[in-house]
């Protein structure tokens, strides 16, 4: 653990704070009288707006999570040096593809 | 989700699968983990930003838990 | 005559550093008696060959801390009917140091996780400068006073989850020793304290869990001395950076 990934983590979690109250809040919305995948493009396709919101998430989530679970393998299972980093590494980009994939997907492509 | 626009019909399939109880209460039992971990990370960083005392702390931590308790029942009622 | 009391069954760990196992005694309850006078009977009275730390037996030393059913504790400050589960008691030496035999631990790791935390006075006068006034009750000095009583004792270093599975961190006694040091106006080497307990194995590892400040014995609050060791290290980031 040194300062830069603790600050990165700290601030990946100030920012997604609010933008997971609001996420709970749109499924909350979203998942009433059931779901569909013509509702959710309805409602999503062509915005900027959720573009914006969800990417900011995909990123920060995507930091906060590589970094903590880079924490947790080097206590429990005692990776280090390039084993660590390279699951670090990992898990960041596998979480930036997938969840930007997903947001590409229902917003602006 | 990137499904709902190249195979629409896929995901409402799945969709529609998630429809079942126990689909239901993993989503709760993950909700509720989510929400731990949530104010369990506010707790941390206020503990380590904030030259408080153990009570100020704690009573803070209450005093926010029950006003969004407070705030999801309303949010509930009205949608 | 009163009657017979029932024996206490306990288990003590006895071993070296390669290898041990628990080892069971029978010892006759007394009407009030401490762990350290339990592991005293043994010694004396059942196997000689036991090796225990202890010197004050008053608690002020810190010398006989051990594991008591698990909790580190100080043997001769806790009573055996407080700690007694069932009849049983189990004794085992302090958790995350190298044994040296049976209850001893080998206590140079904890000590030069002390060193290396730069919990030392850097002077910044000499003997023919006046004395640097303190006052008492100023914000640094009242953050100093809430952790010098430390006996090293190490406690809180057995107490501490993060130190058991991070072999360089420094522990919570060394890292609230180097924040007493921060404190003080009169240290003229702050910068070099900061640097040493924001590498590797320093403060920003902790996960504010509070083992170490719920089992202290002298009731110090090493979790918030390192949470505000990390606030330092993060000022001293932004500050740097301009």
């Amino acid at each position: 653990m040194n300062i830069r990934l603790y600050v990165l983590q700290r601030i990946t979690a100030l920012i997604m704070a609010p933008l997971t109250l609001g996420h709970i809040a749109v499924m909350i919305y979203a998942v009433q009288d059931g779901l569909s995948a013509s509702e959710i493009l309805g409602r999503t396709q062509g915005s900027i707006i959720w573009f914006l919101f969800y990417g900011t998430f995909v990123v920060a989530v995507s930091i906060h999570a590589a970094i903590g679970v880079r924490v947790i393998v080097s206590e429990t299972f005692k990776f280090v040096g390039f084993t660590l980093d390279a699951f670090a590494w990992f898990v960041l980009l596998a979480m930036l593809f997938m969840g930007g994939r997903a947001v590409l997907a229902v917003t602006l492509l | 989700m990137a499904l709902a626009l190249t195979e629409p019909d896929r995901l409402d399939g799945f969709l529609s699968w998630t429809d079942t109880p126990i689909v239901k209460l993993a989503e709760f039992g993950l909700v509720f983990l989510l929400a731990v971990h949530f104010f369990g990370g506010l707790r941390l960083m206020a503990l380590e930003f904030f030259p408080w005392s153990t009570s100020q702390k704690t009573l803070a931590a209450l005093a926010i838990a029950s006003a969004f308790l407070v705030a999801t029942i309303f949010f509930l009622q009205v949608i | 005559m009163s009657t017979k009391q029932e024996d206490i069954d306990v288990s003590v760990w006895r071993g070296d550093p390669h290898s041990g196992n628990y080892e069971n005694f029978k010892v006759p309850a007394q009407e009030s008696q401490t762990i350290l006078d339990v592991i005293s009977w043994i010694q004396q009275n059942q196997d000689a060959t036991l090796s225990y730390r202890f010197a004050c037996r008053v608690g002020m030393c810190g010398s006989c801390a051990m594991m008591v059913n698990g909790i580190p504790r100080w043997t001769c400050r806790t009573h055996l009917n407080k700690v007694l589960n069932g009849n049983k008691l189990v004794v085992a030496p302090l958790r995350n140091l190298p044994v040296i035999k049976d209850l001893v631990t080998d206590m140079d790791p904890f000590f030069d996780k002390w060193i290396a935390a730069e919990g030392l006075h850097h002077p910044s006068k000499t003997r023919l400068d006046p004395i640097e006034e303190i006052e008492p009750k100023s914000i640094g000095r009242v953050e100093i006073d809430t952790g010098i009583e430390c006996i090293n004792c190490s406690i809180c270093y057995a107490a501490c989850d993060t130190v058991t599975n991070n072999s360089d961190y420094l522990g919570p006694a060394a890292l609230q020793r180097a924040w007493t040091v921060y404190n003080d106006v009169k240290d003229a080497d702050k910068q070099t304290v900061l640097d040493a307990v924001s590498g590797d194995g320093g403060c920003l590892n902790c996960h504010s869990q509070g083992s170490c400040s719920v089992h202290c014995p002298n009731d110090l609050n090493p979790m918030n001395a390192i949470a505000g060791l990390k606030r330092a290290t993060v000022a001293s980031l932004f500050s740097r950076k301009g």
